[in-house]
């Protein structure tokens, strides 16, 4: 069954665990990986007679989150009890916003597909708050029992959650990596999805083009790009199926098992939460000044969205170009530093080399960036060659895999070393041509029959005599002009 | 306003409090007691007053993010009923 004459509407909230050395409301540690209970504080037990007291970098990250993606900076937001028991929290309530959370509105852009079917959209954000993390459950092998661990608990987290704007799993996917992005170039996330830093909920729901919305189903706790696609796609058709085999769809929150690659009800409507949220009397609002914001705005990098504005202006890229390229710091970072060396002439051929060549070798080897083999100012002295017709394209790629498999030297040396410089002297062309010709007269024959394949042919013999090393347009004219003579 | 049993029994069950039927009655006489208060306290005219969120008009300080905890497991597991591991044992909940 397909998803046609449905609509499928998707809404993310994503938990960001903010890159601060301290918890949200006490001074204990969040450093990953310690032994259980040793980074617990007595706050983050909510032993009796302590106090929260807000934690300066948690705020600093929220602002700059607000002016990563164009949000309102909230003059003043209040911090609320959110009220459930589980014994992973150990107040009975976890501290969070409700009603004036401290980032409002904003967007994300993103791009989906690839090539000619590529298309960009921009994702709203409806709001993001602070809040405190729970600790962890680990229910085996306790005699029955489960074992708590809270070190986790009161690690600070910014809660991000987009309107109903995304409509598959594509885009769905396509935003959570714009946001990691985004998060780890502005520095107040490591990103790291195995230790559960960045988890996204989904909520998804179908309707008949041009009807109300459909009932919901949230998708808790996906930890991973494909995940979040996988579960996406098995609820959107179950859904699908759901509604045309003349079912309802309840209202509910789901668990997705990645071994079956199907959802699982973990709790209906009925027995949803009720969280009974109200402003927490042990915390007064938050009151950011817009001199702090100011001053937090000095101190970010350039933005995705103004870098790949500058590509696209300065250096006349496409914006698919731009947005690829924007796609990470580390990405960004390191094209940057291939253009200043090579010039805002080469920047076309710099995002070719980037895009391509470099980053299918990176993929194939399962290498980030920042350790690529070849460095920023090995693949611009490469671009700088091609640019003076020192070496064709095809060469480069010799020279490319020379430096790739570790020689420490530039592409000069290598050129050099390995004789690859490029034939342009005319007369040394033109001995060739002269001896190929006089080789090939069957093909010289089929040319003037009128036959345009025998002059790519006669071309070839040239640089194949060449060894790849001639100049591919010179060949051509000499060739055309001898020919025609 | 008044509330009725069953609202009173929820809030229990919300808050894990055991009340029996007869609690449930005093409870319920008591908390519609502070309904009525609180109805009076609505008939003031709070037009034009923004919400506050907490009774006194000041700013939340804030703390340097830097850690001045150090370890106290010994001590804090001193005191609770059963820890195996480096962990605090509860009764299995599993959602």
């Amino acid at each position: 069954m397909s998803a046609r004459n449905w609509e499928v509407v998707i809404g993310i909230e994503t938990h960001t665990q903010l890159a601060t050395r301290s918890k949200i409301f006490s001074g204990a540690s969040t450093a990953f990986g310690a032994a259980p209970n040793v980074q617990a504080s007595a706050v983050d037990l909510a032993l009796p007679g302590v106090l929260p007291v807000l934690n300066r970098g948690a705020v600093e990250c929220a602002i700059k989150f607000g002016l990563s993606i164009g949000a309102e900076v909230a003059e003043k937001s209040v911090f609320a009890r959110k009220n459930y028991f589980y014994p992973d929290l150990p107040k009975g309530y976890q501290i969070s916003q409700f009603e004036l959370p401290v980032v409002v509105g904003g967007g994300v852009r993103i791009q989906v597909g690839q090539g000619d079917k590529a298309y960009e959209k921009v994702v709203r954000l409806t709001r993001a708050h602070l809040e405190e993390d729970a600790g962890k459950s680990l229910h085996e092998d306790f005699h029955g029992k489960s074992g708590i661990d809270l070190n986790r608990a009161g690690t600070p987290l910014l809660e991000i959650v987009t309107e109903p704007d995304m409509c598959s799993s594509a885009e769905a996917v396509a935003y959570a990596k714009a946001l990691h992005a985004l998060v780890r170039w502005i520095g107040i996330c490591d990103g790291n999805m195995q230790e559960g830093s960045f988890r996204c909920d989904a909520n998804v729901s179908v309707r008949r083009p041009g009807e109300p919305l459909g009932t919901r189903r949230e998708i808790k706790n996906l930890n991973s790009f494909r995940f979040l696609q996988q579960a996406i796609d098995y609820e959107i058709q179950w859904q699908i199926d759901t509604l045309e085999d003349g079912g309802k769809i309840q209202q509910a929150t789901v668990l997705f098992d990645p071994d079956s690659g199907e959802t699982r009800v973990m709790r209906t409507k009925e027995d949803a939460h009720d969280y009974r949220y109200f402003p927490d009397p042990d915390l007064l609002p938050l009151v950011i000044s817009r001199e702090w914001v100011e001053r937090t705005k000095a101190t970010l990098p350039e933005l995705p969205e103004a870098k790949r504005q500058r590509f696209m202006e300065q250096l006349g890229l496409s914006a698919y170009d731009a947005t690829a390229l924007t796609a990470s710091l580390e990405v960004a970072d390191y094209f940057d530093a291939v253009v200043t060396a090579a010039g805002a002439a080469n920047a076309k051929s710099a995002a070719n080399w980037v895009m391509g060549e470099l980053s299918a070798r990176l993929n194939k080897e399962d290498k980030d960036i920042a350790a690529s083999p070849v460095s920023a100012a090995q693949l611009a002295g490469l671009i700088a060659r091609i640019a003076d017709n020192t070496i064709s394209n095809n060469i480069a790629k010799k020279v490319f895999e020379a430096l790739w498999n570790g020689e420490d030297a530039s592409a000069d040396e290598i050129i050099e070393k390995q004789g690859l410089k490029q034939i342009t002297d005319t007369g040394a062309i033109e001995k060739l041509v002269d001896e190929v010709l006089a080789a090939n007269a069957a093909n010289v024959a089929e040319y003037k029959a009128g036959k345009e394949k025998a002059f790519n042919a006669l071309v070839g013999q040239v640089m194949k005599a060449a060894k790849g090393k001639a100049n591919p347009q010179q060949v051509n004219d000499l060739l055309k002009a001898k020919l025609g003579g | 306003m008044s509330l009725t049993p069953e609202q009173v029994r929820r809030i229990a069950h919300l808050a894990r409090i055991e009340t029996s039927d007869a609690e449930v009655q005093t409870t319920l006489d008591h908390l519609n007691g502070i309904f009525s208060l609180i109805e009076e306290m609505q008939a003031v005219d709070t037009q034009g007053v923004a919400p506050m969120a907490h009774a006194q008009d000041l700013a939340q300080r804030l703390r340097e993010d830097a850690v001045t905890e150090s370890d106290r497991r010994a001590a804090f597991q001193a005191v609770a009923p059963e820890t195996e591991a480096g962990l605090y044992l509860v009764p299995k909940v599993i959602e």
